[in-house]
């Protein structure tokens, strides 16, 4: 079974629910937040191998190129531009679509692989532990997220921790989850943003299901919501002083009693849920 | 860097007001510390939104729009089935895996096109096209605390950097004097929303994770001509951390402008739809409004 862990806002404690519900279950674990890949510092795994993710950019052969122009006009994102001399390459802009060496009639285009960031593959206890790490100053974060998840075994148990917010970097986690767990807080913040995760898993059709963490009496503010949409209500985390000092020390939270008891019926919850592949 | 200007056409001179509040991962109360600082600073200083994925600003300025328009963000493919064969060459050329298969027609499905045209140029039969796509929304809206602008961007869109930059841009033409509301992150929607601000206000946390982002988050500012200045949020919660936040800032040279203590009120305040300034007594407040008077000092290079 392949679980998804998202929300619409980031700080939700979306990687805390997920590295929890991971570590009690033995589910292997991958880390798609690539901006800020966090599931490490809870799970604390051995990283035994490294591999580098990126995209394919274009090479110009000068000799071949007849300065025909078919590639720049083709490209959509402004990453060649002829300057009458050669065609010049902006790396940074390229989005390794392959458009260019399609449109060349010259052999003049190969591609070679420029590094955007890293995936790191390890163990944690005895499970699988995969994270993508995008380079900072690097723009592209989808292609690094389609590494980590080739990755994924998809008959195993695995779970997925989504980057936060709905942009193209979520679309691209959620393809081919058998489940969503939304993790939002009852602010206002947190409703908004659950709105448009909603749409999200929605418009994919993926069955989901949602998770309130930092319970406290303005749960209603979520809750009223979920009601109006026939939105299923997986559980409650509550909101303590104990969680974010354990969070802000990098421990788990089920290496608190009552934590563990909590997070035992949260976990056995979302499982039921997967299992019966019930649609909301 | 994909899809926005990387090159500072702002035209903002060095002592005027232009602040990005950004912060390497979310839930810092980046919003909060902004919605509470566009109550503090002139009106007369633009507020924009560049959260784009979370805008949440607006919620607590609220307002009412002035003008609406679409933006075009994007173009995705369109199959013209009418002269399409179904040869799946279009299938073959697609590194986004987005064409397709349904009841033996091609398809593409929008939310994964990124409109790279590889399948335009290699269909033999001239059955694609791109089309423009409307990526969200550019809002103007008047508030009390003055011009806000900000998006709805529509969920799954490809390309928040360029909805990022149109929402800077549209704020800057009303003033070069803006407060922004950044993308957390360090993709390209905070490359954009950082691009032309004089300062930027990292929100961190003391936490593992909130230190290992700030870390991230400032070696994008680093790169851009923007003075980094940070605050710790909720300090109290972890002060080892807080102090080794510190100190690691002291070695990058950002300045610490604030501390604000962990402060009930502040959920409170959200909830309410109000900044957490107008709870004048709270912890949260006062450490904000100190806040405020440290980055003035430090526009004002005092
Ligand atoms: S691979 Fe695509 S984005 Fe890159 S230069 Fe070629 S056409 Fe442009
Ligand atoms: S399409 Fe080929 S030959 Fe034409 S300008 Fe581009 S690289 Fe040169
Ligand atoms: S390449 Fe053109 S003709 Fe072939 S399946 Fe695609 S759209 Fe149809
Ligand atoms: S435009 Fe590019 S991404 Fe979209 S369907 Fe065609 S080849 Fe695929």
């Amino acid at each position: 079974m392949n679980i998804v862990f998202l929300s619409g806002k980031g700080g939700t404690g979306k990687t805390t629910v997920s590295t929890n519900i991971a570590y009690l279950n033995g589910f292997n674990y991958f880390d798609c937040d690539v901006e800020e890949p966090n599931g490490h510092i809870f799970l604390k795994p051995v990283i035994n191998e490294t591999i580098d993710s990126g995209v394919l950019n274009p090479v110009i052969n000068e000799d071949k190129c007849t300065l025909c122009n078919a590639c720049v006009r083709n490209c959509q994102f402004g990453a060649l531009v002829n300057t009458g001399k050669k065609i010049m390459v902006f790396n940074e802009l390229c989005h390794g679509c392959g458009t260019c060496s399609l449109s060349c009639k010259y052999d003049a285009i190969t591609e070679v692989k420029r590094t955007l960031g890293k995936v790191e593959v390890g163990t944690y206890e005895k499970a699988k532990f995969v994270r993508g790490i995008l380079n900072v100053k690097e723009p592209l974060a989808v292609p690094v997220i389609k590494d980590v998840k080739k990755l994924i075994n998809k008959e195993e148990n695995n779970i997925i921790d989504s980057p936060p917010g709905t942009s193209c970097t979520v679309v691209e986690t959620l393809e081919d989850m058998d489940f969503a767990v939304l993790v939002t807080e009852p602010t206002r913040f947190g409703l908004s943003d659950l709105k448009m995760a909603v749409y999200v898993v929605r418009e994919m059709k993926i069955p989901f299901g949602i998770v309130i963490n930092r319970s406290s009496q303005d749960d209603h503010i979520i809750t009223d919501y979920l009601k109006s949409e026939n939105i299923d209500l997986i559980g409650k985390i509550p909101y303590s002083m104990k969680a974010a000092r354990l969070y802000s020390e990098g421990k788990m939270m089920i290496e608190d009693e009552e934590f563990y008891e909590r997070f035992k019926k949260l976990s056995e919850d979302i499982i039921k849920r997967v299992d019966n592949n019930e649609r909301f | 860097m994909s899809d926005f200007n990387i090159i500072n056409t702002s035209g903002v001179s060095k002592n005027e007001f232009s602040l990005t509040v950004i912060s390497g991962k979310g839930g810092t109360g980046k919003t909060t510390i902004t919605a509470s600082l566009a109550h503090l600073v002139d009106k007369e200083i633009v507020k924009a939104d560049c959260d784009v994925d979370a805008s949440n600003l607006g919620i607590i300025l609220e307002g009412e729009t002035i003008e609406q328009s679409k933006y075009v963000g994007a173009k995705v493919a369109l199959i013209d089935q009418a002269m399409c064969d179904q040869c799946g060459g279009c299938k073959d050329v697609c590194r986004y895996d987005a064409v397709d298969i349904v009841n033996s027609k091609y398809i593409v499905n929008n939310l994964k096109c990124e409109g790279c045209n590889a399948c335009v140029v290699n269909c033999h039969l001239d059955a694609i096209k791109l089309i423009k796509e409307v990526t969200g929304d550019v809002i103007k809206k008047d508030t009390k605390v003055g011009k806000l602008v900000t998006s709805k961007m529509i969920p799954g869109a490809e390309g928040s950097g360029k909805l990022v930059t149109e929402v800077r841009r549209v704020g800057k033409t009303e003033n070069t004097e803006t407060l922004i509301d950044g993308s957390p992150g360090i993709g390209c929607a905070v490359m954009a929303s950082v691009t032309g601000s004089n300062h930027s206000l990292i929100v961190t946390e003391p936490t593992q994770s909130g230190f290992e982002d700030m870390k991230r988050v400032y070696e994008i500012v680093a790169n851009f001509d923007s003075i980094p200045l940070a605050v710790i949020n909720k300090y109290d919660i972890n002060e080892e951390v807080a102090i080794k936040i510190e100190k690691e800032c002291e070695r990058l040279g950002i300045k610490i402008v604030g501390k604000i203590p962990f402060d009930t009120t502040v959920n409170e305040a959200v909830n309410n739809l109000r900044p957490v300034i107008e709870y004048k007594d709270s912890k949260a407040a006062i450490a904000i409004n100190e806040m405020y008077q440290n980055i003035l000092k430090v526009i004002e290079g005092e």
